[in-house]
């Protein structure tokens, strides 16, 4: 005899949520950890979409993690190319929300939000003015702008123009790319150095900013568009990595860092995720080193704290009101770690053949 | 001289500070003084307690208290 089947009504939403940065790496990109916060949330069932630029991406592979990846065009091809690739998978996979997580990705998800709006698909991020007031390039200006301490720079265009701002600022000078990396330069050959390998990686300017000595803090924080913090989480990085990455961390509790991210997003009225990198310095000043315009790679530990920052973003990109969280765990710690992750070469030449897994 | 009120610390001697996320362990008798610190006794009635219950030289004891609390102080542990 038959066993009866059992009936359960849901009345869960399920989505299709596409996620880009699934280079899961030693230097990751906050995909993985924003869909593993997403998976976690109780209020809704998931069809995770991955978008991958190279073949070799981690989160290609963890199929526990996200369901099938569709390889997109890199941000330097512009806008239409990424449009026309988004609507040929949104043909198959009716996608309710796209997450981008790279910050040089983020200008033409920005520029094509409109244009995904119309097909169905949903985005929640900041408008191109939010985005640039924090570029790099403009923070000195903002801060200024905003009563916000930021360390002191000059853009730089051509390598002869260090040595003008070493005198200006002072060795050490930290000389940052455009998009990603930074080094601490002592000397005048190694910010020549760092000039050039920056230059060739990630264009011009190059940035050259005055060193803070101190404590590193980030601060993870999400933003309604209207000037409101939903969720703000600081963490103290444990454990830093030769490129300056936490592979530890642990969140603290200090007023001075959540109210300063919480100042941040009503000055931008931000839209999304944001991550402040603050330097406390050794008079106890919070310097804000940089503004990421998006979640950062930790992000899952504001889900381990007790605010889903990521399931807050997917809720709010769908309309709903969130409210502010209020509290959160102080002490949760995350180590990242590292696994070996084996496949076989036909999932490896599927996806570099046809551009899906 | 009292511990700060945020500051977390456990039977076994760990030490945590919520707002840096700092820690620190202690021995037994430092998680023992650090008991007494936080229920706000004194100096005085501090070393009177642990010298009456361990066979420890007052003087010695007194000049290695003192050098535990400025360890403290230098740590931000305590109010000022």
């Amino acid at each position: 005899m038959n066993k009866p089947v059992k009936m359960e009504l849901t009345n869960k939403r399920n989505l299709v949520i596409a996620v880009t940065g699934l280079n899961a790496i030693d230097s990751p990109g906050p995909g993985v950890a924003v869909i593993r916060a997403i998976r976690e949330c109780p209020d809704f069932d998931v069809r995770i979409i991955g978008f991958s630029y190279e073949a070799l991406e981690p989160g290609i592979y963890m199929h526990d993690i996200v369901d099938k990846t569709y390889r997109i065009s890199y941000p330097s091809a512009g806008i239409e190319p990424l449009f026309d690739r988004i609507r040929e998978i949104h043909e198959k996979e009716n996608i309710d929300l796209v997450i981008p997580n790279f910050d040089a990705e983020l200008f033409n998800f920005i520029k094509i939000a409109p244009q995904l709006k119309n097909l169905g698909i949903h985005t929640f991020l900041p408008d191109l003015d939010q985005f640039e007031a924090r570029h790099k390039v403009e923070l000195y200006e903002f801060g200024k702008k905003h009563k916000m301490l930021v360390p002191a720079d000059r853009l730089i265009y051509q390598v002869s123009e260090l040595s003008k701002a070493a005198e200006d600022l002072q060795y050490p000078l930290v000389i940052k790319g455009k998009y990603y990396d930074a080094t601490i330069a002592y000397t005048s050959e190694q910010a020549q150095k760092a000039f050039h390998q920056l230059k060739a990686k990630w264009g011009l300017p190059i940035i050259a900013q005055e060193f803070i000595n101190g404590t590193e803090i980030n601060i993870a924080a999400l933003g309604d568009g209207k000037g409101n913090t939903i969720s703000v989480i600081p963490m103290r990085k444990l454990y830093i990595t030769d490129k300056g990455k936490a592979w530890a961390g642990i969140t603290i509790d200090d007023s001075l860092f959540t109210d300063l991210a919480r100042k941040f997003i009503k000055a931008t009225n931000w839209r999304g995720g944001c991550e402040l990198e603050v330097m406390q310095s050794k008079e106890g000043k919070p310097y804000i080193m940089e503004v990421n315009p998006r979640f950062p790679a930790w992000i899952y530990l504001t889900a381990a704290a007790g605010q889903n920052q990521p399931a807050s973003l997917v809720k709010m990109a769908l309309g709903q009101t969130v409210e502010p969280f209020t509290t959160y765990e102080v002490g949760k710690i995350f180590i990242r770690y590292s696994w070996d992750l084996i496949t076989d070469v036909s999932q490896f030449q599927i996806i570099s053949g046809t551009g899906e897994l | 001289m009292r511990l700060k009120k945020n500051i977390a610390t456990s039977e076994a001697g760990f030490i945590f500070n919520p707002g840096t996320g700092d820690s620190y362990s202690s021995n037994p008798l430092g998680s023992e003084i650090l008991s007494n610190l936080k229920d706000d006794i004194d100096r005085k009635a501090i070393i009177n307690l642990i010298c009456s219950k361990y066979d420890v030289d007052k003087i010695q004891f007194e000049k290695d208290f003192d050098d535990f609390i400025s360890q403290l102080i230098d740590n931000n542990l305590l109010d000022e």
